[in-house]
């Protein structure tokens, strides 16, 4: 039993894992992942699938806005580049999923670098803006560069094929997801550990202070961008892979108002806040729905009010959140577990 | 004249007009900022709430105008007021990420509130102008862009003087040049914050009554326009009132203009676009936009 914290080196100080419980739950934790397809409703795999897109798409936002502070609202375009980019890949140059999901990673990392430029001049505020203008400029080519995309008309993607297994049930692109969601969760955590990653952190402290140190701002932040827009990109090919239609209206800028949001409600500069705050946002509309469904028989009109809840419900937790929490689930949950992680010989 | 000339003078004159409206969405933006150094990620938000309910009381509670103006405006003065006291009074002072979330999250409730009460179609507003078209010289202009944009000056020039000569926008100067200072010397910089944000959800307010009766009637869609105030501000610069106006009607202008003239060639919605282009440039050689006043960084 544990009674603190006592470390004697840095090694001991920069371990992920300082017991054994935590690896037994991440073990079991997979394990569990690894079953539940066989169990689980279409209907919760879909769930499962959409939180296992967030969390790389989260995980990426929070590289670039918890741990180097650049601002970017421009997440839903990263996801749309990855997601159109395999999509064309796949349908226009024939290429399989396992080729296409990385280079269209790789071209939204590309893409990411263009959008990175800005926070070369710009800090803060001033990149939010800029990141917003590419927002609706990205949006604008999407819905216009209409023999690659099909503009507002939509675009069928073809099920991934695995030795002559298509990949075109719930069941079948949960192993997908979640085969490149759990690596992504663990590329995430180690990279913090490394000179790179310390960078990013100092560069969110303070840029100027940094560079002086003789971080180079130039690098590092341009890296962050395109690190970042890769896991956007991975989601955005995954989510190809999972509606199996595309269309310039799945990426609006609410949907990177949602991407931030998870940050921020999960736990900003936090892994396991990415993690948490993807899983809010999902299970969010589905229990609104839940809820109106157990409504509708004293109060016939609730479905109706589902999606104005949700702006609602959204708005609010946002808001308490940033005012009562403003590091997220994240630090709710290091409380409870330190807690019972001392009980009861906490002092 | 010729066609083209007239042609090219009607999207000017339009876009002048819309300008006007981006200038009030930007004035807003722009004393906000000035005040408190917040940045508001919901203009549209404010402006389809001024709609809204400007609507809810001409139309469905049949109030007569000399009522339902003043109502609109005093619900979008506790609006202002709800908004600073309960939101962003406790994030003084937190990270610009927060206070760009947090306006996000205040947006998404109003959204989401006016969703709930009225409902997402779109409701018709009221005419308060004939729609027969006045002609200046051989350019045919409708009157509620006409209007619209002398209602917008002549509010501009009351702001300009409610600037230059009352107590309070005095008050509202000296805060915004220096916090500490204006403490020192007896303004009440809380009371500055409030102030600002009531001006803003006011003028907001008016922006969303000139758009509503500009287009026929209030949708959702009202939103989207609130997010051009971005353009105007980077071009004007975040910090000045005067480059909030000019850079408004220049947006105007130049979104009519691009998208006259590109939309036949680039196959339609240029006018959504071009706006942010010009922010990016804007960004790119001028951050601080033509007026605004430049930050010097030491650590």
């Amino acid at each position: 039993m544990q009674c603190g914290g006592f470390r004697t080196s840095y090694a001991g100080d920069e371990r992920i894992f300082d017991t054994a419980l935590p690896i037994v739950g991440v073990t079991a934790l997979i394990g569990v992942l690894a079953v539940v397809p066989q169990f689980a409703t279409t209907y919760w795999l879909d769930v499962l699938n959409r939180i296992g897109i967030a969390v790389i798409g989260a995980l990426g936002l929070n590289i670039l806005v918890g741990y180097t502070g650049q601002i970017s609202i421009g997440h839903a375009a990263f996801l749309a580049v990855g997601a159109y980019s395999t999509a064309i890949l796949e349908i226009n140059a024939g290429l399989p999923f396992y080729l296409a999901i990385p280079l269209g990673a790789l071209i939204t990392s590309g893409f990411g670098l263009i959008f990175g430029i800005p926070s070369l001049r710009l800090r803060g505020l001033y990149l939010a803006i800029a990141t917003l203008a590419a927002h609706f400029i990205t949006t604008y080519g999407i819905v216009h560069w209409e023999s690659m995309t099909k503009g507002v008309l939509g675009m069928m993607v073809p099920p991934a094929t695995v030795f002559g297994l298509p990949l075109d049930s719930d069941k079948r692109v949960f192993y997908l997801i979640f085969a490149l969601a759990i690596p992504a969760v663990f590329f995430a955590k180690n990279l913090f550990r490394t000179r790179v990653g310390r960078a990013f952190i100092a560069i969110r402290d303070r840029d100027v202070a940094a560079g002086v140190m003789g971080v180079s701002l130039y690098h590092y932040k341009l890296l962050a961008f395109v690190i970042s827009s890769f896991y956007a990109g991975v989601a955005g090919g995954l989510m190809a892979h999972h509606s199996r239609i595309l269309f310039p209206d799945s990426f609006t800028l609410l949907v990177a108002i949602d991407y931030l949001a998870m940050i921020i409600i999960g736990g900003l500069g936090s892994i396991l806040g990415a993690i948490f705050g993807a899983i809010f946002m999902t299970l969010l509309p589905e229990v609104l729905k839940l809820g109106a469904t157990s409504l509708t028989g004293v109060y016939p009109n609730a479905f109706g009010l589902i999606a104005s809840t949700r702006d609602i419900v959204f708005g609010l937790a946002v808001i308490l959140f940033l005012m009562y929490e403003p590091q997220g689930l994240a630090r709710i949950w290091l409380r409870v577990r330190n807690y019972w992680k001392l009980w009861p010989y906490a002092y | 004249m010729g066609d083209q000339l007239v042609f090219a003078l009607q999207l000017v004159i339009t876009g002048v007009a819309v300008g006007g409206v981006y200038s009030l969405m930007a004035l807003g933006f722009v004393l906000i900022f000035k005040a408190s150094s917040v940045v508001n990620f919901g203009p549209g938000e404010l402006v389809l709430f001024g709609a809204y309910v400007s609507w809810a009381t001409i139309l469905p509670m049949k109030l007569p105008l000399y009522v339902a103006l003043p109502l609109t405006f005093a619900v979008a003065i506790l609006l202002g007021l709800v908004i600073e006291r309960g939101v962003l009074r406790p994030l003084i002072g937190e990270p610009i990420i927060s206070v760009i979330m947090v306006t996000f999250g205040v947006a998404s409730v109003i959204r989401g509130f006016l969703n709930m009460t009225w409902g997402s179609d779109t409701r018709p507003f009221p005419v308060l102008f004939s729609p027969e078209p006045i002609h200046l010289g051989p350019v045919p202009v409708s009157p509620v862009h006409l209007w619209s944009f002398v209602g917008v000056l002549g509010l501009l020039a009351i702001f300009s003087v409610f600037f230059k000569f009352s107590l309070t926008g005095m008050a509202m100067r000296a805060t915004a040049d220096n916090q500490q200072v204006a403490q020192s010397l007896g303004v009440s910089v809380k009371r500055v914050f409030a102030l600002s944000w009531c001006i803003a959800t006011v003028v907001s307010t008016l922006g969303g009554i000139i758009l509503g009766s500009v287009r026929g009637g209030v949708d959702f869609s009202l939103a989207d326009l609130g997010l051009k105030v971005f353009p105007v501000v980077i071009l004007g610069g975040l910090d000045s009132v005067a480059g909030a106006i000019i850079g408004g009607v220049l947006i105007g202008v130049l979104e009519n203009l691009s998208g006259g003239y590109l939309d036949p060639v680039l196959g339609g919605g240029v006018k959504e676009v071009a706006p942010f282009v010009v922010l990016v440039i804007i960004l790119m050689i001028r951050p601080y936009g033509f007026f605004g006043k430049v930050e010097i960084e030491r650590v």
